[in-house]
């Protein structure tokens, strides 16, 4: 094993220098050390300026998304060895206004998710005092994965689709919209309709599935689209069968 | 200077502030209120829970029950009104984040499953798989979204309080995109910052927890109490020092040494069962289950590995069905980050640091003792944790003491004068020059901030650790007041207004200096054992000097003073903790 890697990490700060630039670092190697830690070996040690976002280092978080050697990854999960010799390549996500070094803009996906009112909707509130709502393990199992996002933003920066059109919902919102759809407490999947039937909804995706390729944690944001314009055009069609029913 | 005027401000956007912006939101929807958070709320650090939250559902179990457990778990340090309160309160709060989504575990009959847990003598444990506090966490943020009164100040780290004669009127914050310096004015303020467990290396806690919330408070005349209770889990993984969940050992896991041999049995845990006893064994405490591994270690019976010291937690027995359905999470940190797969292996396992017992100093309604100050969450100490919080006691208390100081925030909110006194606004402009005028223009290089920061979290974990003792101590202190003079000589290599996180960590070490001062002081001060704090010197509890919480304050020459606040007891008179019998 080496004594050291090289890192070619994306430098842009937009006051001075202004030209975004690639910087080469040398860090100590060690087995067990993730791209975060090599990272964070630069910032304390080398080079105080080195921007970038992380927090728990475990996975769950969903701050650390950065592109390595190409690849959309979270960097507290992906070790240096398998990018040996190296040099190892650094970027912020693509696909996102880069707003210093590895710190890209992630407002428009906050909006989105409003969008999508991720939240459950019912047409009768029951008070806590009245217990909870049943749900059985199977009715669970229906949403279940839908619910593992972490918000990473790998899957944006993966999709084809919303670096050509940067108005689609994108894949993490439609999986957060479709885990409320199919919790059995909701009530809410017509009012969501609106926002995932237009044109900048699920209708956008032309199905690469390059999001669920990426996912972490294995949410599966194509199948959750998928499935989405199925029950859609089921919709539809019921609608033209069963009078008074509007899509 | 820009200024931004919210009715209620909620600093910390994770598990406690955003319940506590829903509780202002749903109580009084015409008052505005800003969540102020230097991450993206979702990645605040009540995202890493893994086990679960305790509330009584079970018809076999009562509210007593989860008190006792509570108050004698924390060693008969908590405030048993406080306690009471909380074991009242938790089930209809858990049942509210079920009805908001939370996919809590459910019996094949839809209704909510429980767990047991270290410390608890019942199932009392809901759980959403071993992501309990990400699905908590996620459910709160997005049923956040709902309401339209509530506005987030995503990425905003703030700096300081606004507090003058004994009230406080808001924050100053930087906007880390831009740089710019922000008063943000508030009727009422609730500090729900998280813990500071970054006050040592080695740790479960994220790196942004800096116990900024603690600092602001103490640095604004408000006591810290009961800080010199740290709690180490006795199941980390080693080098990383990532959280293995309770939950292993509730479900059944084994904790054995070098030998293979349940060790816990010689350290007055109870005996050895092949399934879990409740309150014995791996299910006892977690202090008295990390102060056993010093024993262990000290044995020379402990793993030695290119890591350190380990003891080995076994879940093989367990199988690869229920580890998959109940501790996925666990499978998936073993393998990611120790290249093991526990269904086959063992894993390496050795107490790390894990949360803040101690916090602000407030009442059962979350009130501190600046009008219109509040604080919940691990930031604040009510007290229900007392010398040792049980696990999956902390998820239900930022539920229920978030919403009880929303509540409150909005009660006294009428209280507060229309427009806040030249003086509030006195304390941004200076705090505006600081940081522009000094920390962000180009000087000399002095010293980096992140060897003040390592230099300090190798002293609390030598000094300030499961163990502790006067000269240790000593040193520490001394050592603190040498890096506070130091910071002075710090300088930035990055003199940038966009997104400066190297000015964010400077601001953040000057709060783990202050917080690690009142961990420090507080455990000189307090010559017995108790719970997570263990003197050498001082072996033995002592109810007669100490049956009381510390209470640290920053006098007006600047020097820490500790005193000490006698504990409400109720029903529960203080007497022996027993486990395993």
């Amino acid at each position: 094993m080496p004594d050291t890697v090289k890192l070619e990490v994306f430098r842009y700060r937009p006051e001075g220098e202004g030209e975004p630039l690639y910087e080469t670092f040398e860090v100590p190697y060690r087995d067990e050390w993730m791209v975060l830690d090599a990272l964070n070996q630069i910032k304390d040690h080398q080079d105080g300026t080195l921007s970038y976002r992380w927090a728990c280092r475990m996975g769950v978080c969903g701050s650390c998304g950065m592109t390595v050697n190409g690849e959309p990854v979270l960097t507290c999960a992906t070790y240096l060895e398998p990018f040996l010799p190296g040099p190892i390549r650094v970027e912020p996500l693509h696909g996102f206004p880069v707003i210093r070094d590895l710190v890209g803009d992630l407002e428009d996906f906050v909006g989105k998710l409003q969008r999508v009112k991720p939240w459950i909707i019912r047409e009768e509130e029951r008070s806590p005092s009245e217990g909870e709502y049943l749900q059985t393990p199977e009715e669970m199992d229906a949403y279940k994965r839908y619910s593992m996002c972490i918000n990473c933003m790998l899957c944006y920066a993966a999709c084809p689709i919303y670096e050509l059109e940067p108005g689609f919902i994108g894949p993490a919102a439609i999986a957060l919209a479709q885990r409320y759809n199919l919790d059995s407490r909701d009530e809410g999947a017509r009012e969501r309709h609106e926002v995932l039937a237009e044109h900048e909804g699920v209708w956008s995706c032309t199905f690469v599935g390059e999001c669920s390729i990426v996912c972490p944690k294995d949410v599966d944001p194509a199948g959750a689209i998928q499935r989405y314009k199925v029950d859609a055009t089921l919709d539809f069609f019921r609608s033209l069968v069963t009078p008074g029913r509007s899509p | 200077m820009e200024t931004v005027h919210h009715d209620v401000l909620v600093i910390g956007g994770g598990g406690a502030g955003l319940r506590a912006a829903i509780a202002v939101a749903e109580a009084d929807p015409r008052l505005t209120v800003g969540v102020a958070s230097k991450v993206y709320p979702m990645r605040s650090h009540t995202v890493s829970a893994e086990g679960g939250a305790a509330a009584v559902i079970r018809p076999d179990d009562s509210l007593d029950e989860h008190a006792y457990d509570t108050i004698s778990g924390g060693d008969w340090l908590c405030d048993q009104d406080a306690v009471e309160v909380f074991v009242q309160e938790a089930p209809e709060e858990m049942l509210r984040l079920e009805h908001w989504g939370c996919p809590w575990g459910r019996n094949p009959d839809g209704r909510i499953a429980t767990r047991p847990f270290g410390g608890m003598k019942l199932e009392r444990t809901w759980y959403a798989a071993d992501k309990t506090g990400f699905h908590l966490l996620h459910t709160l943020y997005q049923t956040s979204l709902r309401f339209p009164s509530i506005s987030f100040h995503d990425e905003w780290f703030v700096v300081d309080l606004l507090v003058d004669k004994g009230r406080c009127h808001g924050a100053v914050a930087i906007e880390l995109a831009s740089g710019k310096i922000v008063a943000l004015i508030a009727r009422s303020v609730v500090l729900c910052t998280g813990g500071g467990g970054r006050i040592y290396p080695f740790t479960t806690n994220a790196n942004i927890k800096t116990g900024d919330g603690m600092a602001f408070a103490y640095r604004a005349g408000v006591p810290l109490k009961d800080m010199e209770f740290i709690q180490y889990h006795p199941t980390g993984l080693p080098f990383t020092g990532i959280l293995i969940t309770e939950a292993t050992r509730g479900e059944g896991g084994w904790l054995v040494n070098k030998d293979g041999y349940r060790y816990l049995q010689d350290y007055d845990l109870g005996t050895p069962e092949p399934k879990p006893v409740k309150r014995s064994m791996e299910l006892g405490p977690r202090d008295r289950l990390s102060q056993a591994f010093v024993g262990e270690e000290e044995k020379g019976r402990t793993v030695t590995t290119q890591w350190g010291e380990v003891v080995h937690l076994d879940i093989r027995h367990l199988g690869e069905k229920l580890i998959d359905e109940r501790l996925p999470f666990v499978r998936e940190l073993c393998r990611k980050y120790q290249k093991i797969d526990p269904v086959r292996e063992l894993i390496p396992v050795r107490p790390v640091v894990h949360y803040m017992m101690g916090g602000v100093h407030t009442d059962i309604d979350g009130a501190t003792p600046v009008a219109g100050l509040f604080a919940a969450g691990e930031v604040a100490c009510v007290s229900i944790n007392g010398a040792n919080r049980l696990g999956s006691n902390s998820l239900t208390e930022l539920l229920v003491f978030g919403a009880r100081a929303g509540r409150r925030a909005v009660r006294e909110a009428g209280d507060a004068p229309d427009r806040p006194p030249d003086a509030a606004l006195t304390q941004a402009l200076d705090m505006e020059r600081q940081i522009h005028g000094n920390l962000l223009r180009p000087a000399e290089k002095g010293e980096r901030v992140a060897t003040i920061r390592e230099e300090m979290q190798t002293s609390l974990e030598a000094h300030a650790g499961i163990y502790r003792e006067e000269e240790g101590l000593t040193t520490a202190r001394d050592k603190l007041q040498e890096l506070r003079d130091r910071m002075a000589g710090v300088t930035l290599d990055d003199t940038s207004l966009t997104f400066n996180t190297e000015l964010l960590h400077y601001l953040e070490v000057r709060n783990l200096l202050d917080v690690a001062e009142a961990v420090v002081h507080s455990a000189l001060n307090r010559e017995e054992s108790r719970g997570s704090h263990q003197r050498r010197d001082f072996p033995e509890r002592n109810d007669d000097r100490f049956l009381a919480h510390s209470l640290v304050r920053r006098s007006v020459e600047g020097e820490p003073e500790v005193e000490l606040l006698p504990v409400t007891i109720t029903r529960w008179e203080p007497a022996e903790r027993v486990y395993g019998k």
